[in-house]
């Protein structure tokens, strides 16, 4: 009853506000006399749904009237349902998705949209319809978000995409010749000059055929860094190259930035070389890959390996550029230092001076200064591995640890000195000071737990506002938490996961819930925060006959005035035009055989006037977004009368927007010919 | 100079009088000049401007009437007018505006010219950029009522939107919409260029007229010609 009524006041207090409205408990009846003529109709709402004075607070920091734009823009990647999901924030509203890797027939994605980009991601010959995208990278420049594109990776296939923020369209898709899965990746330097995406479980350089017996001399990890071409909005795979690694199964990487700009640091989780094989009576690889203390954190040496590799110091594997082991080792490219036993996160703090690393299955964050591995590297400070490459005397480069809980995994920063560190075991959220330069920031002692707040449940990575850059803005962090149990309404035996939202913008010890928010469309890994002003989309394409693919107007764009049907032998050309509330042409008869290529333009010019196009059966749904260009090709392979619609709802006469598509089966096409 | 022409012209000012009051001979030319200054900025501002609201299009759509051309959502507006078979906002007026800027240049020449005319005449001369910005809005409204009432009867919503005409100022409804129509600063400078006229003729006149009765008086009396050639004008 005391929380019902504290709720009630604050309530009240912040929506009336009310003046000297002290917190006292003798203030909540008097709020009845407030003045507000809602002010019984609130009170009895927060008794009524039994809100506590915190639930008040926290719905009041995230409820957003209808129009009010959110503040904040969070991309998450969407696991193996191959896509992005862009989230407002604090509201916590899923605002669309963007298609990658998988086709999603709402954007057309697959179905006559984009078929050319996706099929970049084809291996070898086969069609590849899916990703599990894991780890969203903004594009940078000084080290902080630029809203200009976006990365996302595919863990099962090793590959990129390149995504462009001002249609928020994937524009490329590039498969890693070398590499048959990735995981440290996209992260990307602090001017974007460099994707990084390093591969994750080791096969034979290329992915060929070897047997497990020869793990240890034919298998091995690999990092890319694939080369961004600003200009053209491309990666350029002509001059990007990778590394040779051993194969300690690499799992994440980060760019270093400021006084670390220009090294590359990652973690590896097998140091053991465990090939597992339980149904031989062998350790499975969790056993295996989990024996020694301590694995190999990666300390890469990117300017200068850019240097090598522009020096033709390289071999070609399937005809990419990689840069040997041996190489490496030779010029000094790599250099490792232990970490605790198969770690997750490798997290550069926003002046680039530490480098945090969670362990996972050791209750610490350790963290590295680049000074000191720097000054080690100088002193020729190290041992070696088993395939030659420095080991850095992990007392000589660590700079603190710190026990912030069970299974810590990854780690964000924000503006006040603090980190966050993800507690996988523990289910909570650890925030935690940093020293050196950061201790001025915040009162609590250096190097020491300040608040924990719990989430539910299973976090992986979390997410701050700019919480990976130079520049972090503290104010909110989302906990992407694995599993949701008792969160939601059961939804069959598959839940949804649940994304947190945390204030972290109160005091040392204060880190309150605020939100939770079903993801029940994908399973995130990794979000990415930007501040929505720092985006600039476009609210129509620039120009009607817009080709997203090429971010030009198309040569086949059609203007009103010049729809029209081209028969040239059996190649028949569509030029049409969509626009509120028909298509033009809307009779298209073609014989049973003909190659059919239909060029459609949205002549719209108003926000939001999408226009769909589907014609049953042939597998063909497109979104026209206003000026939107497309083509589409096919063979008119089965007869019959096929009903074409708008299939996005446009205009009060958007059922009247069809048109038939007929296919004149052979054998009448002769007879009438 | 035949007497018609000079009828026309009207007298010159003597030197004497031009001396004694030349602030009431300068005042209307000035204000003719400044009329016909006025009348040329014009064509660069925005005459008409007419929103369209509706739910689905916060903030309404717009469409700003310039003398030779229009802009604003004209691409949208046009897309939702071919729901009730009106044609493209384009077509409207097309002599009007491919001829506009010429016509008002010519305006404000006449309106110039009549500095030089210190008779009735140059009444006659301003009498076209006085009326024009009335001549704008009649234009407009026989426009405008005629897109309104000449609706293709094929359009998909032809049995439900009777043919109308849209106020050329103020509000109005069609379908869904809103319409508010407002003269703008183009329209505004054009009839306070009217305004200044009609001034400077009533100074005109009073400047002037005394002179012409003299002239009168003289001719009928005598027909000697006039004075010497020491006239100014």
């Amino acid at each position: 009853m005391k929380s019902k009524l504290l709720g009630t006041a604050l309530l009240v207090c912040m929506i009336a506000f009310v003046p000297g409205c002290g917190g006292s408990e003798e203030g909540a009846p008097a709020s009845s006399q407030s003045g507000a003529n809602d002010g019984n109709t609130t009170e009895a709402i927060v008794a009524e749904r039994n809100l506590s004075p915190d639930d008040v607070r926290a719905a009041l920091l995230t409820y957003q009237p209808s129009g009010r734009i959110d503040d904040y823009i969070m991309f998450a990647s969407g696991g193996h349902a191959g896509q992005v999901f862009v989230i407002g924030m604090p509201s916590m509203r899923l605002l669309r998705s963007i298609a990658v890797f998988t086709p999603e027939s709402w954007q057309g994605w697959g179905f006559g949209v984009g078929e050319d980009i996706l099929a970049q991601g084809n291996i070898a010959g086969k069609e590849i319809r899916w990703g599990d995208t894991h780890h969203p990278a903004l594009s940078e420049t000084n080290g902080d978000y630029d809203g200009e594109w976006l990365f996302i990776n595919d863990k099962a296939h090793a590959r990129i995409a390149v995504i462009d923020l001002r249609d928020f369209e994937t524009k490329q898709i590039i498969k890693n010749p070398i590499a048959i899965n990735d995981h440290g990746g996209a992260v990307v330097t602090p001017n974007t000059e460099w994707v990084i995406e390093g591969g994750q479980y080791a096969t034979p350089l290329g992915w060929d055929y070897a047997p497990i017996e020869e793990y240890n001399d034919s298998y091995r990890g690999s990092v890319t860094f694939w080369k961004f071409d600003r200009e053209k909005g491309r990666i350029d795979p002509d001059r990007s190259f990778a590394m040779e690694l051993p194969p300690y199964w690499q799992d994440i990487f980060d760019a270093g930035k400021l006084v670390s700009d220009g090294w590359v640091f990652g973690n590896s989780f097998n140091t053991e070389l465990a090939t597992g094989g339980i149904e031989d009576g062998n350790a499975p690889f969790e056993a295996g890959a989990s024996q020694r203390d301590a694995d190999y954190m990666h300390i890469i040496n990117l300017k200068k390996a850019a240097k090598v590799y522009e020096a033709g110091k390289f071999t070609r594997v399937k005809g990419f550029p990689v840069i040997s082991l041996q190489t490496s080792i030779d010029e000094g490219l790599l250099f490792f230092t232990p970490e605790p036993k198969s770690p997750h996160g490798v997290d550069v703090a926003p002046k680039g001076d530490y480098i945090v690393i969670s362990g996972k299955l050791d209750p610490h964050v350790t963290i590295y200064s680049f000074k000191k591995m720097m000054q080690a590297i100088a002193d020729k400070n190290w041992t070696h591995d088993q395939y030659g490459v420095p080991i850095l005397d992990f007392d000589a480069v660590v700079e603190a640890q710190v026990e912030v809980g069970l299974g810590p995994l990854h780690t964000q920063f924000d503006n006040r000195g603090y980190a966050y560190t993800s507690l996988f075991l523990d289910s909570q959220v650890a925030r935690w000071t940093l020293g050196g330069a950061y201790s001025d920031l915040h009162d609590e002692p250096d190097w020491s737990v300040a608040a924990k707040t719990s989430i539910h449940y299973n976090v992986g990575h979390i997410a701050a506002v700019g919480g990976d850059t130079v520049n972090p803005g503290g104010k909110y962090l989302v906990s992407l938490n694995k599993w949701s149990v008792d969160r939601f309404f059961t939804t069959g035996p598959l839940l949804p996961q649940n994304f947190q939202l945390l204030d972290i913008g109160g005091d040392g010890d204060k880190m309150q819930l605020l939100y939770d928010m079903p993801m029940g469309v994908g399973e995130p890994h990794y979000a990415q925060i930007i501040k929505a002003d720092k985006l600039k989309p476009w609210k129509v394409y620039p120009e009607i006959g817009w080709d997203p693919a090429t971010q030009s107007v198309s040569p086949y764009a059609v203007m009103p005035g010049e729809e029209r049907i081209e028969r040239n032998g059996k190649n028949v050309d569509v030029y049409m035009s969509v626009v509120r509330s028909h298509f033009n042409p809307e009779h298209v008869e073609v014989n049973q055989g003909d190659h059919v290529t239909w060029h459609l333009t949205n002549v719209e010019r108003a926000l939001d006037a999408t226009h769909g196009f589907a014609i049953p059966a042939y597998g063909i749904n497109l979104s026209l977004e206003a000026g939107e260009a497309l083509t589409i090709e096919f063979d008119a392979d089965l007869p019959g009368t096929f009903t074409f619609y708008c299939s996005e709802f446009c205009s009060a006469l958007h059922l009247e927007m069809t048109g038939y598509f007929r296919v004149k089966p052979t054998e009448v096409a002769v007879a009438t010919e | 100079m035949n007497q018609a022409l000079k009828k026309i012209v009207g007298p010159r000012i003597h030197p004497d009088e031009w001396a004694a009051h030349r602030g009431r001979y300068l005042l209307p030319s000035v204000l003719l000049v400044l009329a016909a200054v006025m009348l040329l900025v014009s064509i660069f501002l925005p005459y008409w401007h007419m929103q369209l609201n509706a739910p689905q299009y916060p903030g309404g759509l717009h469409v700003i009437g310039y003398v030779n051309h229009l802009s604003g959502d004209v691409h949208e507006i046009d897309s939702l007018n071919h729901y009730i078979g009106m044609r493209p906002l384009d077509e409207a007026a097309k002599f009007e505006k491919a001829t506009a800027v010429m016509m008002i240049t010519a305006l404000s020449l006449l309106v110039l010219g009549a500095v030089f005319i210190h008779s009735k005449w140059a009444a006659l001369l301003s009498v076209p950029a006085i009326l024009f910005p009335i001549g704008f809005l009649v234009d407009l409204y026989l426009w405008l009522s005629y897109f309104g009432n000449n609706l293709d009867p094929t359009a998909p919503l032809s049995s439900s939107i009777k043919p109308f005409t849209p106020p050329v100022l103020g509000t109005g409804k069609v379908g869904q919409f809103e319409t508010v129509a407002s003269a703008q600063s183009g329209l505004i400078l054009a009839a306070a260029a009217s305004l200044v006229i009609i001034v400077a003729l009533w100074r005109h006149r009073a400047a002037y007229k005394p002179l012409v009765d003299k002239r009168t008086e003289q001719s009928s009396g005598d027909d000697s010609p006039p004075q010497k050639s020491d006239m100014t004008d």
